[in-house]
């Protein structure tokens, strides 16, 4: 049966409303080689027949599995326990959406919760919203919060930040009084702080940082929150969360907020997406975080519960008013996370974060001893750092996809300077072999 | 319920009180009951410039956000800061302690469209029950 019932009864009703007989009536405006049209699709297919092109078509890929991957900027590989695997594929949570009646799904609200907590504490902020589509839309909705805060009408974004973030704040700001300035960077891919400072006017709302940047370079944000706050601008920071574990946490750094990509904790890669957006900040910014919030409380019995909370704002009360009109969380990418952090725990992480360190740092100072590439190895990087190479890159890139290893992401890209130059990213998944096999074939170049 | 005389009332239920050039502006014992428990007051800034019947603050409530409108149109000159560290202010004493902000009158010929507390009186009790 339809899900919408139309009798021939409630057809007449609704066409003598209109003032017309007959459907044909109706539509005798659309030219009638239009109303009909043949749409050639090709026979429908059986079931074994729909897995065999499936598959087929599957096999065309090639994954970071079936090559050696130093693919990065943005998207990481990283070992992820079977343990989270399993716990986000119970169908307690696998198959909810976001709970519509949200306290009858305590064990959601607390794996919301438990994400939250364990988001504040890897940032050193105060609080976490329940998370957003992804890092892009969440520093976007970081800049909207900055620019509504302030009641100020300009961005400064450092040019070092991910083209797709500084991308999406510019699609979010198109259409508004709001402008977007960015910040260059040095030979070294540092953001320019005498730029900062010339730039850093009573019309600047906030500025937007990444650490690790985009070309892999921890930034060196010292005193960076004072300047800012002194002039009554916020400071938003973009960090790989697992580069937390052994880095300055945002809140250390004197941030306002946290924003950003929450994929390498425990989420594949997936084509690039569906991922995950954390959004962490002070006690001070609270009404102005968008989305949603669990809190923990009591229910009438005096035991222990989660609601959702400060959901006044929200777009199902606030309408048009609303902070933010894309409030889904991720859930499941959330619960993953969660799940990936709570089985690595406080020691994990920070075993995890050296070993990336180690890898990248490892393959750096291999590459520098290859007389056609270059790297610079005083700049201090998690697990990314930028290869110059004086060869074409695009040479390189076919001779080693050739032999099953993608050597990094080229920078030309997304800034026409860096030509021949590239992105190399190591994590804890390449061993000590796999390295040395990548130099190796990049010392033949 | 109590509509004090000397003040003015809208349809959107603020209450004004006039001084010479400038006017005290809150909401109503009705509208406190409606809100119910404030937990959080959006206050106008310094200098705002804001227009009759349109949003100049938000009171916020366990249930909803509100929108308060300015009664008549004119210039932030002070807000409650009583209000951020007290917001139930609003629900102990709407008329008093409770005010919101304060304005600088632009057109005080605004004033002859609002009510009169009997005029609010009667449209309150008119008012849907819910």
């Amino acid at each position: 049966m339809p899900y919408l019932s139309l009798t021939e009864e409630e057809k007449k009703s609704m066409l003598g409303e209109i003032g017309v007989r007959s459907f044909d009536e109706l539509i005798k405006d659309i030219p009638v080689s239009l109303r009909d049209p043949k749409i050639l699709l090709s026979p429908s297919l059986s079931e074994p027949e729909v897995q065999d092109l499936i598959s087929k078509l599957g096999r065309k890929n090639t994954t970071t599995r079936d090559a050696l991957s130093f693919l990065g900027a943005g998207s990481y590989e990283h070992f992820i326990p079977a343990a989270a695997i399993e716990i986000v594929g119970r169908q307690e949570f696998m198959t909810a959406y976001t709970p519509y009646q949200p306290e009858a799904s305590q064990g959601t609200l607390q794996a919301i919760y438990e994400y939250q907590s364990l988001m504040t504490e890897l940032t050193g902020l105060d609080v976490s919203n329940a998370s957003h589509y992804d890092g892009a839309t969440s520093l976007a909705e970081a800049a909207l919060v900055a620019l509504k805060h302030t009641d100020r009408l300009k961005l400064l974004v450092a040019r070092s930040l991910h083209p797709h973030y500084r991308e999406t704040i510019r699609t979010y700001l198109a259409g508004t009084p709001y402008k977007v300035e960015e910040l260059g960077f040095d030979v070294k891919g540092n953001f320019n702080r005498e730029e900062l400072t010339a730039k850093l006017d009573a019309s600047v709302a906030g500025v937007i940082f990444q650490t690790p940047n985009f070309f892999g370079n921890v930034e060196d944000l010292e005193g960076i929150s004072e300047q800012l706050h002194a002039n009554g601008s916020l400071m938003i920071l973009t960090a790989n969360p697992l580069s937390l574990g052994l880095f300055k946490s945002p809140g250390e750094w004197g941030a306002d907020i946290a924003a950003g990509e929450g994929q390498p904790l425990g989420l594949s890669m997936e084509f690039g997406g569906p991922y995950l957006g954390y959004f962490v900040t002070t006690q001070a910014l609270m009404r102005r975080i968008p989305g949603r919030l669990a809190g923990l409380t009591e229910d009438a019995d005096g035991k222990r519960a989660f609601c959702l909370t400060l959901q006044a704002r929200e777009q199902h009360i606030r309408r048009e008013r609303a902070s933010s009109n894309i409030c889904s969380n991720q859930a499941l990418c959330a619960l993953a996370a969660c799940a990936y952090m709570t089985l690595l725990g406080k020691k994990g992480i920070r075993e995890i974060a050296e070993i990336n360190w180690d890898r990248a740092n490892y393959l750096r100072q291999k590459i520098s001893k290859l007389k056609n590439f270059e790297v610079d190895s005083g700049s201090i990087i998690f697990n990314e750092f930028r290869v110059k190479s004086k060869k074409p890159f695009a040479r390189i890139e076919e001779k080693l996809m050739a032999q099953g290893i993608f050597p990094g992401v080229a920078l030309e890209l997304f800034y026409p300077e860096l030509k021949d130059q590239f992105l190399v990213c190591a994590t804890e998944t390449k061993s000590k072999e796999a390295l040395d096999r990548f130099v190796e074939a990049l010392a033949k170049c | 319920m109590d509509f004090p005389e000397n003040l003015r009332y809208t349809k959107t239920h603020e209450w004004i009180a006039v001084q010479g050039t400038k006017a005290k502006v809150g909401v109503t014992e009705y509208a406190q009951k409606e809100i119910s428990d404030v937990v959080f007051v959006e206050l106008p800034k310094m200098g705002q410039v804001v227009q009759q019947a349109k949003m100049a603050a938000v009171v916020e409530s366990v249930k909803a956000a509100f929108d308060i409108y300015a009664p008549v149109s004119g210039k932030i000159t002070n807000a409650n800061k009583a209000l951020e560290s007290n917001p139930a202010l609003i629900n102990q004493s709407p008329y008093a302690e409770g005010w919101i902000f304060e304005l600088e009158l632009s057109s005080p010929a605004e004033l002859g469209t609002l009510m009169t507390a009997a005029q609010y009186h009667e449209a309150v009790q008119q008012a849907p029950k819910h």
